[in-house]
């Protein structure tokens, strides 16, 4: 395989995106609200669907706004869903996300004759075509790298109070600490950084991005500035080895089946699974440290 | 029990009129629909929101057409309509093992971890020379995946320290990538255009043949029938899987037994609904049902029922409304299901708990309402005195009770009425007095007295500190049985001569005449 300029650009985008999710990622494991991001990728249909039948246009303003509009409405109804209902939050979460997405579904498809509006292309943009900006940097670039100097000034200001607010979350309120506030603060980044990214770089890898690393982290460190860094450290390596592997390893398959003809294929999608093969990797470090110093060294 | 009886009558009542509105609102759509032949333009300018949304998509339906479908004149409609029924009724059963056992979204990523398989099946297929559209070869392979999937989400919540949501999330978005890669690899085989594949993705129950529909009867059968066989089993697991395995269970058997009826139901459903939607169909019927009952069985039947109603419904709209994609319209119907039910579900709705807070407001404001009347009564009277001396039928100025209360008028004209209502006193407004009926001051010595024989007891016995006493007994006298109640005077008539009780509020000692005051 050859590396070219397009190579560059894309997995400097992957990175980008990975870092910017992987720091509200990390604190939305921490609260145990992994699964919203999954229920966010699905729930934004009918924003998008609502944005667009209202504006007739696919500009990016409009599409953000009605995506991160139903990204809070879904955290909010699963906690009133939640609360009022006294639902398992899991629960919640499930009924309202496929609540939305049927009405996205519904909506779409009832107003699809003057609607250009694919649900694929929503939930599985593709970075591939969104680097192709021939001689300058690509907007999904500035877009990611934007998203991630967000997300990182964000996260300096506030980390006194998401650390805190994601330890001990009672122990915040009463000291003043509003943390069903920086709760809801924290769902809105993530909210706006998912919705984004879903539009340059698809679905998957946001949700794989905003879970994993941190989950992996969290098998080698329980110090929160450790856990940061090692999260960082392995949505990097995901993105960087994901695009490695979507050229590389196509090829061999294609062999193995009789078809040697066989490109590329999504860069997006490996880098999810990349960063599964990450988690699996902390997994056996974990364990093998685990049985070399007992137990206590890593507990 | 009588407050218990008008509850339900009230709940009844409610229902009812909720029916009555639905069949009316039936009744006028089946009258439109019935018109819009004869008379088309009369109907067309009605339609609302006209611009935007309904005017490109729904056709409606020729009576012909709707005709046929309701009658279910085809004999493929009837095996599509029963395939999709019953899948919907027994995603239902498991979706309600599923989520009392708050596991409610490992069907998301069961269903996410399909996709992977279905690829592999084909490249598999087609690398070993078959051919890569072979139904129940994509099925095995999409029932493989599903059950790594579970299979790896039980691992890391067992071995790691990462959290329940975040394992269903790795495990989810890992798989899923991978699927999304390898179809992305299919795309590019020439015997492979992924329209064939894309198809597990939303579903197309409408392509649905006859085989496939049938196929799906006996699956979903067999999960009930697997379903019956372990209930006993199952219900314990769900109410208390510790007790389950200090009792010798085979709880990690069971637990794997449930995920494998999960991995079977989404398969089963993917070519119904889809992979992301079949998830709604294990969790919405399940959540809806849990406000209708306490109890497993009644959970289960409801579960049932609301999710067969909801495949039906869909389908039906389905055939209906062609363009309509009948997996979103059955999540919806579910839906639809879940909302109803969430307002007006028999024992965890929000109306009757809301009546129900109710009722123990007024039972609490009644009480107060007495207790009041009686200590002014016998404060005003004889300071040291008994019940015998304590004048109960004097009137009572109601700015004194406002006083000796820190009630506010509102409040006071509240509980007035209420006790008027119930006939426990007469009001007279000019005078701005109030007086107990017979009723009333028999209702009020025994109020007042539980609330004392409560103190009492908390004193002496619960090492309660003296300045607590009267906020506890507030509490706790709503919710006290008559027997306790009598148990507990004839303890402390036994143990002490007199009962202390602090002066204020309760007052000098002898509410109920006799017991505390030996």
């Amino acid at each position: 395989m050859s590396w070219t300029e397009l190579d560059t650009w894309i997995v400097l985008t992957g990175v980008l995106t990975s870092l910017a999710c992987a720091l509200p990622g990390t604190f939305l494991m921490l609260n145990r609200q992994s699964m919203l991001g999954d229920g966010i990728s699905h729930a934004v249909l009918p924003g998008l669907a609502i944005a667009f039948l209202l504006t007739h246009s696919r500009d990016i303003l409009p599409m953000v706004a009605g995506a991160v509009g139903a990204g809070l409405v879904t955290a909010l109804l699963t906690q009133a869903v939640q609360r009022a209902g006294e639902v398992e939050g899991g629960a919640a979460l499930g009924v309202v996300f496929c609540a939305l997405f049927a009405t996205g579904l519904v909506l779409i498809r009832v107003a699809s004759d003057h609607v250009d509006l694919d649900p694929d292309c929503v939930l599985y943009g593709s970075i591939e075509t969104a680097v192709v900006d021939v001689g300058r940097v690509p907007r999904v670039t500035l877009i990611s790298g934007g998203l991630l100097l967000f997300n990182g000034l964000l996260t300096l200001v506030f980390y006194k109070e998401l650390r805190f607010a994601a330890f001990d979350p009672a122990c915040a309120t009463t000291l003043g600490f509003n943390a069903d506030l920086i709760r809801l603060g924290l769902t809105l980044v993530a909210s706006i950084t998912a919705v984004l990214a879903f539009e340059t770089v698809g679905s998957i890898l946001v949700i794989a991005m905003l879970v994993v690393p941190a989950a992996a982290a969290s098998l080698l460190t329980r110090r929160l500035s450790s856990l940061l860094g090692l999260a960082l450290l392995f949505a990097m390596l995901s993105a960087a080895g994901g695009h490695l592997a979507a050229t590389t390893l196509p090829p061999f398959l294609g062999r193995m089946i009789g078809q040697p003809g066989l490109g590329a294929t999504s860069s997006a999608a490996m880098m999810a699974v990349a960063a599964g093969a990450t988690f699996a990797l902390a997994w056996a470090v974990a364990y093998a440290v685990q049985r070399r110093q007992g137990i206590s060294a890593v507990i | 029990m009588n407050r218990f009886c008008s509850l339900r009558a009230a709940w009844a009542v409610l229902l009812l009129l909720f029916a009555a509105g639905s069949v009316a609102c039936h009744r006028c759509g089946a009258m439109s629909q019935g018109d819009d032949p004869r008379d088309p333009a009369s109907v067309a300018p009605e339609r609302p929101g006209g611009r935007s949304i309904t005017e490109a998509g729904i056709e409606w339906p020729t009576p012909e057409t709707l005709k046929r479908t309701l009658a279910l004149a085809d004999h493929n409609t009837r095996v599509v309509f029963a395939g999709v029924t019953a899948l919907g009724a027994v995603s239902g059963l498991v979706g309600t093992f599923l989520l009392l056992r708050k596991r409610a979204l490992l069907s998301d990523a069961v269903s996410h971890c399909t996709l992977p398989g279905i690829a592999l099946a084909f490249l598999g297929a087609e690398a070993a020379g078959l051919s890569g559209r072979s139904l129940p070869l994509l099925l095995a392979g999409a029932a493989v995946t599903g059950a790594l999937g579970a299979g790896g989400v039980a691992a890391i919540r067992a071995h790691t320290r990462v959290k329940d949501d975040a394992a269903l999330a790795i495990v989810l978005s890992v798989f899923f990538g991978l699927g999304m890669a390898l179809l992305v690899i299919v795309q590019q085989l020439p015997s492979g255009n992924a329209a064939g594949l894309a198809r597990f993705i939303y579903g197309r129950a409408a392509s649905m043949t006859q085989s496939d529909a049938r196929t799906i009867l006996i699956a979903s059968l067999l999960v009930a029938t697997i379903c019956g066989a372990l209930l006993k089993e199952f219900k314990l697991l769900c109410f208390d899987g510790n007790f389950a395995r200090t009792q010798g269970w085979p709880v990690m058997a069971l637990d794997l037994i449930l995920m494998g009826l999960v991995v079977a139901v989404t398969v089963i459903g993917l070519q119904a609904v889809g992979l992301l939607l079949v998830v709604a169909l294990l969790i919405v019927p399940a959540a809806a049902a849990r406000f209708w009952s306490h109890r497993l069985g009644p959970t289960l039947v409801i579960a049932l029922l609301i999710g067969g109603a909801s495949g039906l419904s869909g389908v039906i709209a389905s055939a209906l409304f062609p363009k309509l994609p009948a997996g979103a319209v059955i999540v919806l119907a579910a839906v639809g299901c879940f909302a109803v039910s969430l307002v007006l579900g028999s024992r965890r709705g929000l109306l009757v708990r809301w009546l129900e807070r109710r009722q123990v407001a007024t039972r609490v404001a009644r009480q107060h309402l007495l207790r009041a009347l009686y200590e002014w009564c016998e404060a005003g009277t004889h300071p040291l005195g008994g019940d015998a001396r304590c004048n109960l039928e004097q009137p009572v100025p109601l700015d004194g009770l406002l006083a000796a209360n820190r009630w506010n008028r509102r409040r006071l004209a509240r509980l007035l009425r209420l006790g008027a209502a119930e006939g426990l006193l007469l009001t007279t407004r000019e005078r701005g007095v109030c007086q107990l009926t017979a009723q009333g001051r028999l209702e009020a010595r025994r109020v007042t007295r539980n609330h004392r024989l409560w103190e009492t007891y908390l004193l002496h016995y619960a090492d309660v500190a003296p300045q607590h006493i009267h906020h506890n007994a507030d509490q706790i006298e709503h919710v006290i049985e008559p027997e306790i109640v009598n148990e507990l005077e004839e303890l402390l008539a036994g143990r002490e001569g007199k009962a202390l009780v602090p002066a204020e509020p309760a007052g000098p000692e002898g509410g109920g005449g006799r017991g505390t005051t030996a």
